[in-house]
C-alpha cells in the first residue's frame, strides 16, 4: 500500500470513526469499501491474525480489513518437527497470504512499529499509517534473552531455537544431518507458559526418529526447568518403544531427560551449556528453547502486563488495557486455552465474531472454543489432546468432562489414524486460516 | 457464498438463543462449527486426506454420530472426547449448520475397480444410502466423494466389530464381503472416489 493511498484511508476513516459510535443502526450489509466502511487493522499474519482476517470478511463482507505481516511468506511451526525428523519437506509449512487477499483482505507486507491507541492508528516501518477502528493484534511470541546468560537473537543465528519455523529450523536440521554418530543433541525446553506446550516433547521424538535410522549411537540430553511437561506419560511411553528409554529413570537409549534443572548459561564457542545446578555440559547440536512473552508490538503498544504477556476480555479479546484493541493468539492470556495453533485459529473466529457484532452496534455473541493438538511420536505413532471450553461467569473455562489425552494403553490401529488425522489437522487448518 | 448470508441473521438471534443447560453455554450453530474447521475445513469442506467432510452431511446422521460419540456407542481417536463438550442442542445446530454447506467433493484419485464397485454399491448399500451415498435427505453419512481414507477407517471398523452401525448395514457389509472379499472394499472405495 502506497503512502498516498493510506492518506486518503486516513481521511475518509476519521468520518467513519465518528460515525460508528453514533451507528447503532448499521447495516451489515452496505455495500461500498471507501465510503464509510468500517476499518479493522489486523496486526501479525499467522494463525490467529490471518483467521480473524478471513472470517471478517466471510461474516461482513463490507467491514475493510488490513492485515499487516513482516513475512512475504509464513511458515508454519506446526509440524516443523517433522522437518527436524527429516519425514517432511519445508515447502508444506510455507503460507503464500494470495487466499487471504482472495477473500478481500488487503495484505500489507510490512513491519509494525506502533498503535496509538488516542488516535486509532497503526503505524509501520515503512512510514505508512493506517487508521482503524478496531485493531487486532496477533503478534505471536518473542523470547526473554536475558534469562540465558551467552544466549541471544544473534547467537540463536548459529544455534538455533527454531521456535518459529523458517531459516532456523532448516538451520537446526542441517546440523543434525552433518553432525557425527555417537554426538550429543542438547534440548532446552523453556519454562511455561509457552507456544505449544507439547512442542518440545514431539521434537525428542522426530530428533531421536532420525537418530535411531542414521546415527543410533548418538544421545539427545534435554535439561527442562520445568517438574513435568506436556502430554508426558504418552510421550515416555512413546519413548520406552521406539527409542529405549525408561521412565522410571527418565533415561536410556536415544534419550536422557533432566527434570527441574534448566540451562541458564551458553558459551558459543565451545557450544556447551551450563545448567542450574552447575552442571557443563558439550553438546555437537544445541537447541535453546528460550523462555517466551508476547511479541514485541504488544509490549511497545503497551497491551503486556508485569508478566509480558496481554490480558483480554474472554468473550470479545479486547484488550482490558486499551479499547477498541484486541489481542488474540499465543500473545494473549486466554487460560485455560492453551499457546497453540488450534486455540489461536479458535480465538480468531470468536474475535471476528465480536468485532463484526460490535462494529455493527450489536452485542458480542456468545462464544464457544475448541482446542485440538497433535503429535507424532513416531511414523505411525500420533498422539492428541483436545479440550472444548465456554465463557461463564465473565471467564474462559473448560467444559468438565469433555476433551483430554490419547488413552495411553497402546493401540497400533488407532495411533496409525491419529497420525493421519494429524496430517488432516494440518492441511485444514493451513487452509481454514490462510486458505 | 451462502454462509455471508446466514450469518448475519445469525449474529442478530445468536444472543437470543441462550440456553442455560448447554454445555457450550448457548453459542449459535454457526459459533459452534466455526470451532470444527481446524480439522473438517472451512465450513466442513475438509481438505483431507482423512478428516471427514461435514459440508451438506445430513442433519440427523451428523446430531446422531455425535451422540453417539459422545456416549460411547460409537469409538473413534479424538471425536468421543471432544463431544463430550456439547449437549443435544448443539448438536442438532451443528447439524442445521452443516446441512446447509454445499456437499464437499473429495480431490482425490480413485483407483481401478470403481465400476465394479458400482454395481457392488448398488447391490448392498443403495438401499440406505441413495445417491451413491450423495443425497442428505437419506440421513446416512456420505460416501460419494468423502474422503477415501476415512470411508475405509469405518469399513474397517464395522467389518471387526469396532463399530456397530446397526445390524442391517453389518449384515449387508459381511454378506459382500464373504462373496467379494477384500477386493470388494477396495471396489467400493474405488467407486465413492471416482463421484466427482
Amino acid at each position: 500500500m502506497s503512502n498516498k493511498f493510506s492518506r486518503r484511508n486516513f481521511v475518509k476513516a476519521g468520518a467513519a470513526v465518528g460515525a460508528a459510535s453514533l451507528a447503532a443502526g448499521f447495516s451489515p450489509f452496505a455495500i461500498g469499501g471507501a465510503h464509510g466502511s468500517k476499518k479493522v487493522v489486523v496486526v501479525g499474519g499467522g494463525v490467529g491474525g490471518a483467521t480473524a482476517a478471513k472470517y471478517i470478511k466471510m461474516m461482513d463482507s463490507s467491514i475493510d480489513v488490513t492485515l499487516i505481516e513482516a513475512n512475504k511468506d509464513y511458515y508454519t511451526c506446526f509440524l516443523s518437527n517433522e522437518v527436524l525428523g527429516g519425514d517432511r519437506q519445508m515447502n508444506t509449512l510455507k503460507i503464500s497470504y494470495a487466499g487471504l487477499k482472495g477473500h478481500g483482505v488487503k495484505v500489507v507486507n510490512d513491519i509494525v512499529t506502533g498503535i496509538d491507541s488516542g488516535k486509532q492508528m497503526v503505524k509501520t516501518r515503512g512510514g505508512d499509517s493506517f487508521k482503524y477502528d478496531r485493531c487486532i493484534v496477533s503478534p505471536g511470541v518473542d523470547f526473554k534473552w536475558e534469562l540465558i546468560d551467552g544466549y541471544d537473537a544473534s547467537v540463536a543465528e548459529n544455534t538455533p531455537h527454531a521456535w518459529k519455523a523458517g531459516p532456523q529450523t532448516v538451520t537446526l536440521r542441517k546440523q543434525l544431518e552433518s553432525m557425527r554418530d555417537g554426538g550429543t543433541v542438547i534440548i532446552a525446553p523453556p519454562p511455561n507458559p509457552f507456544r505449544c506446550p507439547p512442542g518440545p516433547g514431539e521434537r525428542i521424538s522426530q530428533i531421536a526418529h532420525y537418530l535411531k535410522n542414521n546415527k543410533p549411537k548418538s544421545k539427545i540430553l534435554a535439561f527442562d526447568p520445568k517438574k513435568g511437561f506436556s502430554k508426558k506419560g504418552l510421550f515416555v511411553d512413546g519413548w520406552a518403544r521406539h527409542y529405549g528409554f525408561d521412565a522410571g529413570s527418565m533415561s536410556g537409549g536415544l534419550i536422557d531427560y533432566t527434570l527441574q534443572d534448566g540451562v541458564v548459561a551458553y558459551d558459543a564457542r565451545t557450544k556447551t551449556v551450563t545448567t542450574k545446578s552447575g552442571n557443563k555440559i558439550k553438546g555437537d547440536v544445541v537447541n535453546i528453547i528460550p523462555a517466551q512473552k508476547a511479541g514485541a508490538i504488544a509490549a511497545a503498544a503497551g497491551l503486556t502486563n508485569a508478566k509480558g504477556w496481554c490480558p483480554i476480555k474472554g468473550n470479545t479479546f479486547e484488550s482490558t488495557q486499551h479499547k477498541n484493541i484486541h489481542v488474540i493468539g499465543d500473545a494473549a492470556i486466554a487460560s485455560p486455552l492453551p499457546k497453540s495453533g488450534y486455540a489461536a485459529n479458535s480465538e480468531g473466529k470468536v474475535c471476528a465474531a465480536a468485532v463484526v457484532a460490535l462494529l455493527n452496534g450489536k452485542e458480542a455473541p456468545h462464544p464457544t472454543y475448541v482446542n485440538t493438538c497433535y503429535s507424532i511420536i513416531a511414523p505411525n505413532d500420533g498422539i492428541s489432546v483436545a479440550m472444548v471450553y465456554n465463557f461463564v461467569d465473565g471467564k474462559i473455562g473448560k467444559v468438565k468432562g469433555s476433551g483430554g489425552l490419547t488413552p495411553k494403553a497402546f493401540d497400533a490401529k488407532a495411533r496409525a489414524r491419529e497420525q493421519q488425522y494429524a496430517y488432516s489437522w494440518f492441511e485444514n487448518i493451513k487452509a481454514d486460516s490462510w486458505g | 457464498m451462502k454462509h455471508v448470508k446466514t450469518l448475519g441473521t445469525a449474529l442478530i438471534f445468536g444472543s437470543l438463543a441462550f440456553s442455560g443447560a448447554s454445555l457450550a453455554g448457548g453459542a449459535s450453530g454457526e459459533a459452534l462449527s466455526y470451532t470444527c474447521a481446524g480439522c473438517h475445513g472451512t465450513n466442513g469442506a475438509s481438505t483431507g486426506p482423512a478428516s471427514p467432510s461435514l459440508a451438506g452431511m445430513s442433519a440427523v446422521y451428523l446430531a446422531d454420530s455425535m451422540r453417539a460419540f459422545k456416549s460411547g456407542e460409537r469409538e473413534s481417536t479424538i471425536m468421543m472426547r471432544i463431544a463430550k463438550g456439547y449437549d443435544d442442542d448443539d448438536f442438532d445446530k451443528m447439524g442445521a449448520f452443516f446441512e446447509k454447506q454445499t456437499m464437499h467433493i473429495a480431490d482425490q484419485s480413485a483407483g481401478g475397480m470403481a465400476g465394479k464397485g458400482e454395481k457392488l454399491h448398488e447391490k448392498y448399500c443403495d438401499k440406505c444410502h441413495a445417491e451413491s451415498g450423495m443425497d442428505p435427505e437419506d440421513e446416512a453419512g456420505q460416501l460419494g466423494g468423502q474422503w477415501t481414507a476415512y470411508t475405509e477407517y469405518q469399513l474397517q471398523d464395522v467389518m471387526d466389530g469396532t463399530r456397530d452401525p446397526g445390524k442391517k448395514m453389518t449384515k449387508a457389509l459381511k454378506k459382500m464381503h464373504k462373496k467379494e472379499g477384500d477386493a470388494g472394499i477396495q471396489a467400493l472405495l474405488d467407486y465413492y472416489a471416482s463421484k466427482k
